[in-house]
């Protein structure tokens, strides 16, 4: 006790080593741990690693039955048997023109509308209800009806993937056109700009922000519905295939569809956050560093 | 009013009879004022006296209940934020509502006379509270306005700034002359700025004051606080 209170009356080293030890905290933690922030980002890696290879492992002796879940190297090996044969990627072509034309049908008139409705108050009026009812319907819920409308071929694909497609777009232009800073515009028109120049230089790029994130949940919708489409009645695609392969027990070639689906979602949604940094490099929640 | 014995012809702006009501509270009464080109009116008044809605009248922003505001179509506005488009570089900033020719250029010239003349093409993000300020007044100035309305411009500012900005505004207001009406509650900047202060209260003009010689002082800090209601001023005890 009282040895304690001798070193803290001593005032020079008292003072300086907890200030330096509160600095350092945060970093000499880690280097106890001796994790750097390289060593964190393999460690994140390396469950998802570790879990392919016990499904490998268990595969390899027979643990698990290959109609099961096939082998992971035996998926790898199917991937590059049906690429070699022409037919994955002819698939896969199929699907992504799907939800390209999907996507671009729905999301520009998605836009349009969401732009009108936006500025227009009596836009609103006749058409964001209308709109609101049927966003409560969970879309794929329309399925069967899309089927009479459509019959099984590109028209219903293309048709579920747009209505997947316009709802997150339509309801984000609305929003980001509603939620401009409403002194900017003040000063648009202190500046004297003309409706076109207003809604160029301000509204516009103000609602971008939010525009993007509605063509990001779009994209992850698009694959949803694209799924769900593929799976009814398909002639090709990458649906087409894993219907097909299921006739037939081919899970390795289940999983591989599975896995593209996956894939595709995935750079789909880094093609939509590299637009978000490229468009929005201004926003300091999108851009990074600055210029 | 006495008009200066080399009158311009026509007022930068004139309010005649001015009246503005909210409901029932009348927040702008029966106001007159006259602001000849060239010339810097300091409007003092407590917060809710009406002098922002004076300006914002002045402006165009709001509507009136009464009178005859006579002012420019487009009079250049400062805010009391910076109001930059975040989406956009500084000369596109300063440059907003020109016509797009030789708009870089004009804003390029604006921005070297607010002293940020190398940074056409950075972010406002990347700009202290200071220079945001500066970059607007560069966006009203490049304008060219007869008529500069300050509303609270730099009352964000930290103290050594403000004063910083307040030389910057009275060299850019002795060269571009348009008659400026700066509405504030800072009685140093209007007894440092302007050559008639105006002191409003319950919607009218209750006290004005203009310098007794050239170069000197409208009015002195201790009237101006008195008349603003501020009775224990520390300085003057």
């Amino acid at each position: 006790m009282s040895n304690a209170d001798h070193t803290a009356t001593f005032p020079l080293p008292a003072v300086a080593r907890p200030v330096a030890k509160t600095a350092a905290a945060p970093a000499a933690a880690l280097r106890r741990a001796g994790l750097g922030p390289r060593q964190l980002l393999l460690l994140s890696w390396a469950a998802p690693v570790l879990l392919v290879v016990v499904c490998e492992v268990l595969a390899q002796v027979g643990y698990v039955a290959p109609h099961v879940l096939p082998a992971p190297s035996k998926v790898v090996r199917t991937a590059y048997k049906l690429a070699t044969s022409g037919t994955l990627l002819a698939d896969l072509g199929t699907s992504l023109v799907r939800a390209a034309v999907g996507f671009l049908v729905g999301g520009s008139i998605a836009f349009a509308l969401g732009i009108l409705v936006g500025f227009s108050r009596l836009a609103e009026a006749l058409v964001d209800r209308s709109v609101q009812m049927v966003r409560a319907i969970p879309f794929l819920a329309l399925l069967p009806l899309v089927i009479v409308w459509f019959g099984v071929g590109e028209g219903q694909k293309i048709f579920l993937v747009a209505l997947g497609v316009a709802f997150p777009i339509y309801i984000n232009t609305t929003l980001g056109i509603r939620q401009v800073d409403p002194k900017l515009i003040e000063l648009g028109r202190v500046q004297g700009l003309s409706t076109r120049q207003m809604i160029s230089r301000i509204i516009l790029p103000g609602a971008l922000p939010s525009i993007l994130t509605g063509v990001r949940y779009s994209l992850a919708t698009a694959w949803l519905a694209l799924v769900v489409a593929e799976t009814i009645g398909a002639q090709a695609g990458i649906g087409f295939l894993a219907m097909d392969a299921r006739e037939f027990l081919r899970t390795d070639v289940v999983v591989l569809t599975i896995v593209i689906y996956a894939l595709i979602g995935v750079v789909a949604d880094s093609l939509a956050r590299l637009l978000e940094r490229r468009l929005l490099a201004w926003h300091p929640n999108f851009g990074g560093a600055a210029r | 009013m006495t008009a200066p014995a080399l009158a311009e012809a026509k007022p930068a702006a004139r309010v005649t009879d001015l009246t503005r009501a909210y409901g029932d509270r009348v927040v702008i009464d029966r106001l007159d004022l006259t602001i000849q080109r060239g010339e810097f009116v300091a409007l003092l008044g407590e917060s809710g006296c009406g002098k922002t809605t004076l300006l914002r009248a002045l402006a165009g922003l709001d509507p009136i209940d009464g009178g005859r505001i006579e002012a420019p179509r487009r009079p250049a506005v400062v805010f009391q934020e910076h109001r930059l488009l975040p989406w956009d570089s500084l000369w596109r900033n300063v440059s907003l509502g020109l016509p797009e020719r030789g708009a870089r250029e004009r804003a390029a010239a604006a921005l070297e006379e607010v002293g940020l003349g190398g940074r056409l093409d950075d972010w406002p993000r990347n700009l202290s509270g200071g220079q945001a300020q500066r970059v607007a007044l560069a966006r009203a100035l490049v304008q060219e306005p007869e008529l500069l309305l300050l509303d609270e411009p730099f009352a964000a500012l930290d103290a050594l700034t403000r004063i910083r900005m307040h030389v910057l505004v009275k060299a850019l207001v002795a060269r571009h002359r348009p008659g400026v009406l700066l509405v504030t509650h800072d009685v140093e900047e209007a007894i440092a700025l302007a050559d008639r202060i105006l002191v409003m209260r319950a919607g009218v003009i209750a006290a004005e004051h203009r310098p007794p010689a050239p170069g000197q002082p409208a009015a002195d800090r201790a009237t101006l606080l008195a008349e603003l209601g501020v009775e224990n001023d520390l300085s003057a005890a």
